[in-house]
């Protein structure tokens, strides 16, 4: 397979030839560490004389829009030398997107764009379709985000791919067809030459992705533009998907560009990174450079806000406060300064160049940059200290007790949820059982997180739901406050049980109602309750003083709003009646992570104010690490590992546990690139077809290592949750802790 | 698939019973017989009635059997002028077909078209006078139209000195031979054609247009021209491909269902088609043809039915097998 360039034609394969040849040193595991360990040269200068593949100077992109020009883009200069990856991190809105579509010419037509993008030296801007289209997929070739809606759904995998290779080579259908299967072989789809002729929507997410690349690299492109390419799926997906693309550019020798919000995949995966805010870049330099020593605070802000999964100490993330700005009216100055703790009257009247300054070895856009240096000093700036760390909360009364002397809030029993299967028109017969969640224990007591995780699709969201519906599922037994939900008869007592205990869901847009004025959302729960009108008035501001908003916005409508700050109403509307529990689902998962910390500050804080218990539904591990007191690992309808954060993140026992926290991406590039993964080899079952035995057994990296003897023993027997520590259990048959973090 | 089948002509065979019923019991052919000059006796009337099986002293369930019975040997009865239902039957159908095809064709293709480029130049000069004109002539009732094509094509033809657009009736009676023939066909053809393609291309273009607007900011049309695509190429393979699939159920309602329902165009037309004849069968309270129509129309509604379905499942791998 490594010659994968067999049927083009043969002007390209001395391109890729040559291309493979720079890109071998910098990209391999090994050779990773010449650029970046301590050298003090800019990392561009590594390639030598090699001119850029692609250089993108002084671009400028507005849309028209009813309220003026819409400022997308504002001067990105950036170059990308063959065989690099280069990493451009964002928020939602910071203009990474488009100006990769502008690149790919792909920006519709209403866009005005202005500057220079060339590749190979010629200028890109300003060709005409029929010009560009001989680029787009040959030259450069793209990776987006969805692959659900990024591929036409009425075509098979297979056409996608042979159109592409058809546009720019010159081969019959037949031959376009076996390199086809070559590619899906190559992108690790199995039985390719069957699945060839699937239809999107019969991939999985993870599978699609792969096929997208596939599509991307069908004519050796020298470079690929990857937009978020991994953001719609698991950690464990994300993890095969990245290496998938590593083994492209292995293959083709492409540079990569990779655009992304997540500063953890960029850290092992780029050579340089790019940071942009408002429209423009504000940091770029090698990947350590920026990670270990950034000279601009909202890259500094960035780094300080994500929760990380090998932090050990219970610290307050540091958000970082207010809201980009927006960007038809961008305010005079730099476009951060409303948000930055070390903002000084320049920062209002002029924007900062993005130029390197004494004593720094990349270029950032402050006016500050030559004061922010490490472990700060006399007259300087320590870029550790300049955002104010939010106080760690002090514990509630109640988090002090030993946990065996607090009360349980929630007991949950075995509970069982399926789903038939049925089939059939008129007369339903049943084909099958989704076992949705299939016998799950667990306990919450007074003052304590629990943290459920999994991949999407193994119940996490059923089992919220079965707890909340609070009739006791079809077996077991859900325990709230000490009564077993089954003895609680009839709609009254039901009420009550239910003030106290609420639910925050995962999309702030669409949980909450927008024809109401967030007032009467938070009205809506004490009406219910019967609470009269004078409490009920002096309740709201209070309440939106609690979730740090300003109770005088009572009127506004939801999309008066922020993302962040709607899931604070939402937080808001489910404290409104003092519940003892919370059950929040995702509560994080839709912001961007600036943001995102200011809620995780909230929800800890609320915690230890209120003398809270949360059931945290979550999967992203890092921010389960940061707020979870115990966690809940969950594969397939069941639990298969149990403990205390601690001990669970320290000491994983199950080899899923041990995969799912190896594929967490560190937001750090020396510990990222000197990782192993544990790659677990396809998707998530189906949850109507679990295996028997050990439901995990067929993904299972360890199960491969055992004898026959032992392997048996998997097949046949399920595993029961065993216990291995005080507060940790793990239900596999050969638990063994292995540290992966 | 077969259960479906199975579901539409027990639908069929309901809807065209209670069509029988109503039919039979609510219209008078008697009073058709009444109204003759000269007046024939009542004793002759109750004969004739009673060849056709239109008695209405016989219990309506009877007529019922004897009608289902006739069907079920080719038979549809006789018409209240004693020709065969069967015959007339086959002439409008015909008929119909031949006004239909060529203005169906043009009208969903023009409309698909016309409505996909609309979205692609949305708010441009071509989106807006399509949108402008479709609505106005969706407002119109399709008498104003056909009449007014009809002055107009009065007008050519003076100006011309010689009749080039004939606007009633078929084809002239009185030519022979194929040409002459085909010619006078066409020359019939061109007002009802252009009637029925412009209500059809106005009403499916709107729907196109919206289907076409969801599509073409779509990401895989994105994906499409990142492959390399050209803007074009992939509008209409990536593009209009997908976005014509909401629209394909509507299309064949409405191409299948327009066999009997072009009512207007073929009354003011001149032409004896199937529509005109459900008008016609009712006012002049013939209960077999009535019922005949019925059939006709329940059993094109089964056809359009399972044709959509066929069709769609052809064109979306993603309903197939389910």
């Amino acid at each position: 397979m490594s010659d994968t360039s067999q049927d083009s034609d043969t002007s390209q394969d001395s391109d890729t030839s040559q291309d493979s040849g720079t890109s071998q040193d910098s990209t391999t595991e090994e050779g990773l560490t010449p650029v970046i360990e301590t050298s003090k040269e800019p990392a561009a200068d590594r390639h030598g004389g090699v001119p850029p593949l692609l250089e993108v100077s002084d671009l400028h992109v507005s849309f028209p829009s009813e309220a003026g020009p819409v400022r997308a883009v504002r001067g990105v200069s950036y170059a990308v030398r063959p065989g690099e990856v280069l990493g451009i991190v964002g928020e939602s809105g910071s203009g990474k997107s488009v100006s990769s579509m502008a690149v790919l010419g792909l920006l519709p037509d209403s866009a005005d764009i202005r500057g220079s993008i060339r590749m190979d030296g010629r200028e890109l801007l300003g060709l005409n379709d029929a010009k560009m289209s001989k680029i787009r997929g040959k030259d450069i070739a793209m990776v987006f985000q969805d692959p659900l809606s990024a591929l036409t759904p009425v075509y098979s995998i297979g056409t996608q791919i042979i159109e592409a290779i058809q546009v720019h080579q010159d081969v019959d259908k037949v031959k376009a067809r076996t390199r086809a299967v070559e590619l899906l072989d190559l992108v690790g789809i199995p039985d390719p030459h069957q699945r060839v002729d699937a239809f999107p929507h019969e991939f999985s997410g993870g599978m699609r992705q792969r096929a997208m690349i596939a599509m991307a690299i069908a004519n050796d492109p020298k470079i690929i533009i990857a937009d978020e390419p991994t953001t719609a799926l698991d950690v464990t997906i994300q993890a095969q998907v990245l290496e998938v693309l590593k083994k492209a550019q292995d293959v083709t020798g492409a540079a990569i560009v990779m655009i992304t919000h997540d500063l953890g995949v960029i850290a092992g995966f780029a050579d340089r990174v790019m940071v942009m805010y408002a429209g423009r870049p504000v940091e770029n330099g090698p990947v350590d450079e920026v990670y270990y020593r950034p000279r601009m605070p909202y890259t500094i802000g960035l780094l300080g806000s994500i929760p990380r999964v090998d932090d050990d100490e219970r610290r307050a993330l540091t958000p970082i406060d207010g809201t980009p700005p927006s960007m038809v009216s961008l305010p005079q100055g730099c476009p951060f300064e409303a948000r930055c703790p070390i903002a000084i009257d320049v920062c209002r009247e002029r924007e900062p160049e993005l130029v390197t300054a004494p004593g720094a070895n990349h270029p950032s856009a402050c006016h500050r940059s030559r004061e922010l240096m490490e472990g700060g000093g006399e007259g300087l700036l320590d870029p550790e200290t300049i955002y104010p760390v939010p106080p760690v909360p002090e514990a509630h009364e109640i988090e002090r007790l030993p946990r065996a002397e607090r009360t349980a809030v929630l007991e949950v029993d075995n509970l069982v949820k399926h789903f038939p299967l049925l089939k059939g028109a008129v007369f339903k017969r049943r084909i099958g059982t989704v076992k949705a969640v299939d016998g799950i224990t667990l306990e919450i007591k007074e003052g304590e997180t629990l943290g459920l995780v999994g991949e999407s699709g193994c119940g996490k969201t059923t089992t919220l739901l079965e707890i909340m519906d609070l009739t006791g599922g079809q077996a077991g037994s859900v325990t709230v406050f000490g009564k077993d939900v089954r003895e609680v008869k009839g709609n009254k007592a039901r009420k009550a049980l239910r003030r106290d205990m609420q639910i925050v869901f995962q999309d702030p847009m669409a949980s909450l109602d927008a024809r109401m004025p967030i007032g009467d959302i938070l009205a809506e729960p004490l009406k219910t309750h019967g609470w009269d009108r004078a409490r009920t008035d002096a309740r709201i501001p209070e309440l939106l003083e609690l979730v740090g908003l300003n109770p005088d916005h009572a009127d506004r409508f939801p999309q008066e709003f922020s993302g962040g700050q709607r899931q604070r109403v939402s937080i808001a509307r489910a404290l409104a009646l003092e519940p003892k529990l919370v059950v929040l689902d995702e509560p994080v998962s839709a912001l961007d992570v600036s943001i995102q910390a200011g809620v995780l500050n909230l929800l800890d804080e609320l915690k230890s104010r209120m003398g809270l218990s949360y059931l945290f539904v979550a999967h992203d591990l890092s921010v389960v690490r940061h707020i979870a007191d115990r966690i809940a690992v969950m594969y397939l309808g069941r639990i298969v590992e149990l403990g205390e954060t601690k001990s669970v993140f320290h000491e994983p026992s199950h080899p899923y546990t041990q995969a799912l926290l190896s594929a967490v991406p560190l937001p750090d590039p020396q510990k990222e690139r000197a990782r192993e993964r544990i790659l677990l080899t396809g998707d998530l079952p189906s949850p109507a077809n679990v295996p028997s035995g050990c439901r995990f057994r067929n993904r299972c990296p360890k199960y491969l290592q055992l004898d026959a003897g032992d392997q048996q023993r998997c097949e046949s027997e399920d595993p029961q949750l065993q216990s291995l520590a005080p507060d940790h259990t793990a239900a596999c048959h050969f638990a063994e802790a292995l540290a992966v973090v | 698939m077969l259960r479906r089948l199975a579901n539409y002509l027990i639908l069929v065979i309901v809807a065209t019973s209670l069509a029988y019923f109503l039919a039979a019991l609510s219209l008078n052919p008697r009073s058709n017989f009444e109204a003759q000059k000269p007046r024939p006796t009542n004793a002759q009337i109750d004969a004739t009635l009673k060849t056709y099986n239109l008695d209405p002293e016989t219990p309506v369930v009877v007529r019922y059997a004897r009608w289902v019975d006739g069907i079920a040997h080719g038979n549809l009865g006789k018409d209240i002028k004693g020709g065969s239902v069967a015959d007339d039957f086959a002439r409008k159908v015909g008929v119909s077909i031949r006004l239909l095809v060529i203005a169906t064709l043009i009208g969903s293709i023009g409309g698909v078209l016309v409505g996909a480029y609309g979205a692609i130049k949305q708010y441009r000069f071509f989106d807006r006078w399509t949108t402008l004109a479709s609505f106005f002539l969706l407002a119109m009732p399709v008498f104003v139209v056909a009449i007014a094509l009809q002055m107009f094509a009065v007008n050519i033809n003076e100006s011309a000195g010689s009749t080039l657009i004939q606007y009633t009736g078929e084809y002239n009676p009185t030519l022979s031979g194929f040409w002459p023939v085909m010619l006078s066909r066409l020359q019939h053809l061109i007002l009802p054609t252009i009637t029925l393609t412009l209500f059809q291309i106005a009403q499916y273009s709107r729907y196109q247009r919206n289907t076409m607007l969801d599509v073409l900011g779509s990401d895989f049309l994105r994906t499409a021209r990142a492959k390399g695509l050209r803007r074009r190429t992939a509008l209409m393979k990536h593009g209009l491909r997908t976005a014509i699939l909401p629209i394909v159920p509507l299309l064949v309602y409405n191409i299948v269902l327009l066999f009997t329902g072009a009512t207007f165009t073929e009354t003011i037309f001149g032409w004896h088609g199937m529509g005109e004849w459900l008008v016609l069968s009712i006012t002049t309270n013939d209960v077999n043809a009535v019922a005949a129509v019925s059939l006709f129309t329940a059993a094109v509604v089964l056809v359009a039915g399972l044709l959509s379905d066929l069709i769609y499942s052809a064109l979306d791998p993603r309903v197939r097998f389910s």
